[in-house]
């Protein structure tokens, strides 16, 4: 069984502490806050010695997932970090690490995207890369990217799975609080995630391959796409498998989200990342106040769990959906649409209010909360109708 | 004509105490003052990095865009007006790195405009990473065991491409820098000014003392023609500076390297660039008498 220890420490720290754990073959970065001490403390294990990972600063991170890329192809078990218009700038390499199945591990710092400029937290970087094909785990705590990692690691390279991971943890809030977390010695995280075994290397010189060639009209493009979808399908019953046996061994239970109070709630927020902890909070007092109120975390962003999602709003009189990111011109923010999209088949309608909060790091209080569940017991007892998309908190002039 | 301290905001940069982008303010927003040019006439376009934040602390026409894409942003900018001065501030992480090939293709489109760089050869708004121009071997905290690559040498790959204009200042010594900026407004091309900017807290080596220790003026250099292309690339090579050499075997020179008057610029190349987009536009035209001939 493994030693834990438990350290008083930033998100980035016990980040960069899993990733030596993982024992990554390569990692290439750029810097960017709030992503930077991650590689940086990284840096400095490589410094020491206390990892034989290659560690490789380049010049942008369009160079750095390239690299990164590079390095998978060859056979190497590779991490890297990012955040906002670093993901950004990453976005063609992205579907390269997806296309060609790539198991990279990249952690990712949830910060808002330019114009204007702004550094702290929001989603829209990971809902901007939605749809480049890599899975997507959410963190809400320091532990929980802790955890995230070497899933992650577990996740990717999977031979059902075999495709890059991404793991998200609040720009600031997360990386940066110093929180309680609990780490596992480092022969246990080993052994727990095992040795990589790459197919198709490009350091396999006996078999010879050529990774990413044209695969152009009656080419193979449209199977490869196809062979994608499956993948990342099969990554549903790999997280949970991979989640349960990790569970066994961290004793902290794992799901594609994780529900509070939801036994006998009337209504629910749904929520993905640090804001869980808030709506958690606001949820206790006002339960103590008699109010049946729950609130489901997401975990797993891609793929995302929308059985799970059903099965937990199934019979809610009324449910928030809480964005931290924007999808213009749709009806609601990204995690609103998927929310919705799960409700679908049920037999009986589910009313689903939408909220985008918290942009570019505005301030998440708790009156905020408040208001969503009283908007949520107003619905319940028909005394109003779902209103359209909210603003949560936003000043009239800004 | 806006004076000094309407071209200064009245904002306090956020910069820290000492940092060299206090007297690169100071000598571009006098140049500025003393040009006579209105605010209507000129554009600043900055990177991303603590001379970036310098767009809140100027007040001129302006844009802030992303972190290495300075240049094509003010190309665009340059192109719709050619009576506009554009004057860029960069990095050196933002312009010799992450946005390296821009300047290499600025500088070989010889577009009209005025890039400065400033160089503390660090990554200072990210908290003192390695930059490309960070002296090899040097210690920071994204490369604990040392830089790994030979840095960059600004000047040489400017004057190699065929910059038409090339100096290099250092932000402790104003009136020098002022002298430069001044040329390079003046300048019919892309001038690069390439400025040792001392990074007062992340970059404990490069600072002002161990500039002024070294550096000199090529104004003083005795027979240096700074028209004369294999000069200024020889020299731009032998005293590419190391992070090993003492005071006395390493001097810098500062000064313009290379200047070729009369070039053919980019707008050059392109007639209808003789004058700003909107002069181009005309009064809709009646065409009803041309479709007639055809019913
Ligand atoms: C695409 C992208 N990657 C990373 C960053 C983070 N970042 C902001 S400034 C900077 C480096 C700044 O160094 P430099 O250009 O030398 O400017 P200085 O702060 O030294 O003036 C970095 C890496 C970013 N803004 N955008
Ligand atoms: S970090 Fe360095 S470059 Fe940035 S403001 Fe401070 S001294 Fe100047
Ligand atoms: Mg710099």
């Amino acid at each position: 069984m493994p030693t834990h220890t438990t350290l008083a420490a930033t998100g980035n720290s016990v980040v960069a502490e899993a990733m030596r754990q993982c024992k990554p073959n390569v990692m290439a970065a750029y810097p960017i806050t709030p992503q930077t001490t991650i590689v940086e403390e990284f840096a400095g294990f490589v410094a020491k010695g206390k990892t034989d990972c290659e560690y490789v600063t380049v010049e942008s991170e369009h160079s750095a997932m390239s690299a990164c890329i590079g390095a998978s192809a060859a056979g190497a078990r590779v991490m890297t970090a990012t955040s906002s218009q670093g993901l950004a700038l990453m976005w063609e390499e992205l579907h390269i690490a997806s296309g060609m199945r790539l198991p990279i591990i990249m952690a990712n710092a949830n910060r808002a995207l330019s114009a204007p400029i702004n550094i702290h937290c929001d989603h829209s970087d990971i809902m901007g890369a939605r749809d480049t094909g890599w899975v997507t785990l959410f963190a809400e705590t320091a532990q929980e990217a802790y955890d995230n990692t070497i899933m992650a690691t577990r996740i990717a390279e999977h031979p059902d799975v075999m495709l890059p991971v991404m793991s998200c943890l609040d720009g600031f809030i997360t990386t940066h609080s110093i929180d309680r977390v609990s780490v596992m010695d480092d022969e246990s995280v080993a052994g727990f995630v095992g040795e990589y075994e790459p197919r198709n290397a490009l350091l396999d010189t006996g078999t010879p391959v050529t990774h990413g060639a044209f695969a152009g009209l009656g080419g193979p493009y449209f199977e490869f796409k196809k062979q994608q979808r499956e993948a990342i399908e099969n990554a549903r019953a790999v997280v949970s498998a991979v989640g349960a046996e990790y569970s066994a061994l961290s004793g902290r239970p794992f799901g594609a989200i994780e529900t509070w109070g939801m036994d006998d709630a009337e209504v629910a927020l749904v929520v993905i990342g640090s804001t869980a902890g808030n709506a958690r909070a606001v949820a206790r007092h006002l339960r103590a106040d008699g109010m049946k109120v729950g609130v489901v975390k997401v975990r797993v962003w891609r793929p995302f769990p929308y059985a799970e999602l059903a099965a937990a709003l199934k019979g809610m009189k009324a449910v928030a959906v809480l964005d931290r990111a924007e999808s213009f011109g749709a009806e609601g923010g990204p995690l609103y649409l998927e929310v919705r999209s799960a409700l679908y088949d049920l037999e009986m309608r589910v009313p689903v209010v939408g909220y985008i909060y918290g942009l570019g790091g505005s301030d998440v209080k708790l009156e905020l909360m408040e208001r969503v569940f009283s908007d949520l017991a107003d619905i319940a007892a028909g005394t109003a109708a779902p209103a359209g998309l909210v603003y949560l908190g936003a000043r009239e002039e800004a | 004509m806006p004076e000094v301290a309407e071209i200064q905001r009245a904002l306090a940069p956020t910069w820290c105490p000492g940092c060299g982008n206090f007297n690169m303010q100071k000598a571009l927003s006098e140049v500025l003052a003393e040009s006579g040019m209105g605010f209507e006439e000129y554009v600043m376009v900055w990177g991303i990095g603590c001379h970036g934040n310098g767009a809140d602390f100027y007040r001129s026409q302006g844009f802030h865009g992303l972190h290495g894409r300075a240049l094509p942003l003010a190309t665009g900018i340059a192109l719709t007006n050619p009576d506009l001065k554009v004057i860029v501030e960069m990095g050196d992480g933002d312009g010799y790195g992450i946005g390296g090939n821009h300047f290499i293709h600025s500088v070989r489109r010889n577009i009209d405009m005025v890039a400065i760089f400033h160089n503390n050869q660090i990554y200072g708004l990210t908290t003192g990473q390695a930059s490309p121009t960070s002296d090899q071997f040097m210690r920071t905290p994204s490369t604990p065991g040392g830089v790994v690559e030979e840095p960059v040498n600004p000047v040489g790959v400017a004057v190699a491409q065929g910059a038409t204009f090339v100096a290099r200042g250092f932000a402790g010594d104003v009136e020098h820098l002022k002298d430069l900026y001044r040329q390079a407004i003046a300048h019919k091309g892309f001038a690069v000014v390439d400025v040792y900017q001392p990074c007062v807290t992340w970059n404990k080596i490069n600072t002002f003392k161990w500039f002024r220790d070294r550096v000199y003026k090529l104004e003083e250099l005795e027979g240096y023609d700074p028209t004369d292309r294999t000069a200024a690339f020889e020299l731009s090579m032998s005293t590419f500076h190391e992070l090993t050499c003492a005071p006395d075997e390493c001097k810098i020179p500062i000064g313009v390297f290379y200047r070729e008057e009369d070039s053919f610029t980019y707008q050059d190349g392109l007639p209808q660039l003789d004058r700003p987009m909107w002069k181009h536009a005309e009064a809709p035209r009646d065409i009803g008498a041309i479709l007639e001939k055809f019913e």
